[in-house]
């Protein structure tokens, strides 16, 4: 049995969801649904869509919303946010050292390789001083739990993790469609969050900025799958959403074209990738990014959020020296647990995985979005049989871990309210002035029974997630 | 000995250019066996020329440049006093362990073909990484022909490989690409080579490779020549591959098609001949040089 959030193995209903458990017992499912119904009304009036990539149709879809809120009591919350600000403070030391002194290599705690030959790695970072020595402002970091006491982290995401529009639309949901609910609960906002995030990034402006700083969001553009997201947040922060032809450098400084002529930025909140940033130093055939923006950035003379090369940090191979990492450069010892992981790089770790297959989930070193994956209780004999061989062809590319069993929560699906197995991706925002963790995060879940894939390209859904105080 | 080298770039366009922003990587640094006396790069029209480093430790200028432009020319022009150190580069500025020339870039990426032929070498060659870099060496300089029409800046080791054709910079890249498999660090080394015979005007600078080993440190391999640099080979810049040691890397908004024309003139003097020089390298098409125009 999985550990429901909800219910304990007796069948009674866990304090913090005793208000949920009575009004799921007093609605109906033709309520439900009609407010389903709704929800979905609301996602596809405000166009809150996303595309999946390798659909052959390329279709923009919705990515369903359950309505039965997740509840994180407070003091679990308090728990879960320490054990947040711990994990990225590491992470950003990590990069800090590994584009500067390289103490941990040093140490022969991180095999040196995971560096060099690291494909994230930037080598044009190495020995730039950033804006207040931040590289992480914005963070995702994937949170399950399998039973009461420790949440794991599942993955960092460190580059330009997306979702929290999804966060922020089923709040309005929560409060729009279940006042009643929603009112019984004294539930820590998440609303703030654009203002949080504004703040985050004016806080990192250059040293050299004046008082009146220009942050600006930089998008790849409305082809990309994440684009309602950018045009969201520049929004609901009043700054300006660019594509790179809208900026432009001049002497080492840069400016964004407007009609009354050019006005210079100080901090970029870029939703593109690394390779499309800037064309004199990274692909040389991105139209999307800002000729000479890299060499604005080493000058000082603007912000990057995130900074270039984050991607070193959030591979999954080099998750699995996170703790080592708390440990190394914070002298604690970790709050969050990692999952279990053997590397296929090492033999032993490779030969534990071939005989295990069929219990194990085996993941690409620099895969994502649940693509890529075996998961080994729920694949046929062919299915791990590929993988055998792709395992055997290229064993550094691959890790594995336990098939956890991920907590669940009620959701309502077709055959009513049954329990769902969900993650949390909880978003941290670093500035100079320190760490700010709006009070929950995304909450995915699997809405197929017994899934433990919640990816949206992978047919998960989203809930909106309260943190309550009792 | 002394190198003199002039290198001049020069743009012209069909439309006026608003702006330009170039990166240029066109500077030499001392170390042992390479000492410059003077060097000077100079614009022929107003621009902001910006001295920097980038992280590789190449001298790294960048280039703004207000419209309208209807043509650029960039002179680089200066001497080096050069001697001959075997091949073995020493005293240079290294930013990284030799390890982060492991890394595998799009331009330098071993196919099965360029697998397969460097497994054969070092086959030959047995447990000695300077044996297996000179077999290296020599089967690249007698299977691929140096020819400038197969390929571009874009091609890709595999690519030059499986036509058997191209410049130095190929040549370099499937060196790279073959050695980087069989586990040895190697980069990709822009500059000048004065040539043995007395043809001192040349149409494009030079590119080979070094590879690191143990006890020697890096050691110059020069693929188009079959031979380890020489006195002759004077290193501006290194990278992990064409992209990271690319002389200019430009983007310029405005000014349609774009022509661009390389003369190179390397000699042992100052020659007497220089201000008539008036030959360029054919106009070659801009796309298939570093530097693109950028979409406005």
């Amino acid at each position: 049995m999985p550990f429901d959030e909800m219910r304990l193995e007796d069948g009674s209903v866990r304090a913090p969801y005793l208000e949920v458990a009575k009004w799921l017992e007093g609605v109906t499912s033709a309520q439900l649904e009609r407010r389903r119904a709704e929800a979905e009304l609301f996602y596809r009036r405000g166009g809150i869509t996303f595309a999946v990539y390798g659909d052959a149709q390329g279709e923009e879809r919705i990515i369903p919303y359950d309505i039965i809120p997740r509840i994180l009591a407070a003091q679990e919350w308090a728990k879960l946010k320490a054990g947040l600000e711990q994990r990225i403070k590491a992470l950003n030391a990590y990069l800090a050292d590994i584009y500067g002194p390289r103490e941990i290599l040093k140490a022969g705690i991180v095999p040196p390789d995971l560096v060099w030959r690291n494909p994230a790695y930037r080598p044009e970072m190495a020995g730039l001083a950033v804006p207040h020595g931040i590289y992480i402002h914005i963070a995702g970091i994937d949170i399950v739990r399998v039973d009461g006491d420790d949440f794991y982290v599942l993955e960092d995401n460190a580059r330009t993790p997306s979702g929290v529009s999804y966060m922020l639309g089923g709040r309005e949901i929560s409060i729009r469609l279940m006042p009643e609910l929603y009112g019984a609960h004294r539930v820590a906002p998440v609303e703030n969050y654009p203002n949080e995030l504004l703040a985050t990034l004016q806080s990192a402006a250059p040293r050299n900025a004046t008082k009146d700083v220009t942050a600006v969001l930089l998008t790849p553009g409305q082809f990309n799958s994440a684009y309602y997201e950018h045009s969201f947040l520049a929004d609901k922060m009043g700054i300006e959403l660019v594509e790179g032809s809208d900026l432009f450098v001049r002497d080492s400084v840069v400016f964004m074209r407007t009609t009354e002529g050019p006005k210079r930025v100080d901090i970029i909140y870029r939703r593109l990738d690394d390779a499309f940033i800037d064309p004199l130093v990274f692909d040389p055939h991105s139209m999307l990014g800002v000729p000479g923006l890299f060499a604005a950035y080493t000058a000082g003379n603007v912000t990057l959020a995130n900074a270039v090369g984050t991607g070193a940090v959030d591979d999954k191979v080099v998750y699995s020296y996170v703790p080592d990492m708390v440990r190394f450069y914070l002298g604690e010892e970790p709050l969050l647990k990692n999952v279990p992981t053997w590397r296929c790089r090492d033999p032993n770790d490779l030969a534990y995985v071939l005989d295990h297959l069929s219990e194990l989930v085996v993941k690409e070193v620099h895969g994502s979005g649940g693509y890529g994956m075996l998961v080994g209780p729920h694949a046929t004999g062919a299915d791990i049989a590929l993988f055998r061989d792709k395992l055997k062809a290229d064993p550094t590319n691959y890790i594995a871990q336990p098939t956890l069993s991920l907590s669940t929560c009620p959701a309502f699906v077709d055959m009513g309210i049954a329990p769902r197995h969900v993650d949390l991706r909880p978003f941290i925002l670093t500035g100079a002035d320190g760490i700010r963790i709006v009070p929950g995060g995304l909450t995915r879940v699997a809405l197929r029974a017994g899934s433990l894939v919640v990816n949206s390209s992978q047919g998960g859904g989203t809930k909106d997630t309260w943190v309550v105080e009792s | 000995m002394l190198i003199h080298v002039r290198h001049r770039t020069r743009y012209t366009y069909d439309h006026p250019v608003q702006s330009m922003i170039q990166a240029l990587r066109l500077s030499p640094r001392n170390h042992e066996g390479q000492y410059v006396r003077r060097w000077q790069i100079d614009l022929d029209q107003e621009g902001t020329l910006r001295p920097g480093e980038d992280s590789f430790g190449n001298v790294l200028h960048m280039l703004s440049l207000d419209g309208p432009l209807t043509s650029l020319c960039i002179t680089v022009e200066g001497e080096v006093e050069m001697l001959d150190t075997n091949g073995i580069v020493r005293g240079a500025l290294e930013k990284f362990p030799a390890d982060l020339y492991l890394r595998e870039t799009p331009l330098t990426l071993a196919d099965a073909a360029i697998a397969d032929f460097a497994h054969e070498i070092a086959g030959k060659a047995g447990s000695n990484k300077l044996k297996v870099l000179h077999g290296l060496l020599g089967a690249i300089h007698s299977e691929i022909v140096f020819d400038t029409e197969q390929t571009d800046t874009a091609t890709t080791a595999s690519d030059a490989f499986r036509l058997k054709q191209g410049v130095c910079q190929d040549l370099s890249h499937v060196f790279i690409a073959a050695a980087r498999h069989l586990g040895i660090p190697t980069r990709y080394v822009g500059g000048y080579l004065m040539r043995s015979d007395d043809n001192i005007h040349q149409e494009a600078g030079h590119a080979w490779a070094e590879a690191h080993v143990d006890g020697l440190g890096w050691v110059g391999f020069d693929p188009a020549n079959g031979i380890c640099p020489t006195e002759a080979h004077i290193r501006v810049a290194t990278g992990l591959d064409y992209l990271g040691a690319s002389p200019i890397r430009g983007a310029r908004l405005g000014g349609l098609a774009e022509r661009m024309e390389v003369q190179v003139t390397v000699a042992d003097s100052y020659p007497q001949d220089l201000a008539q020089q008036t030959h360029w390298s054919k106009p070659v098409d801009a796309i298939q040089q570093a530097s693109q125009q950028f979409q406005a």
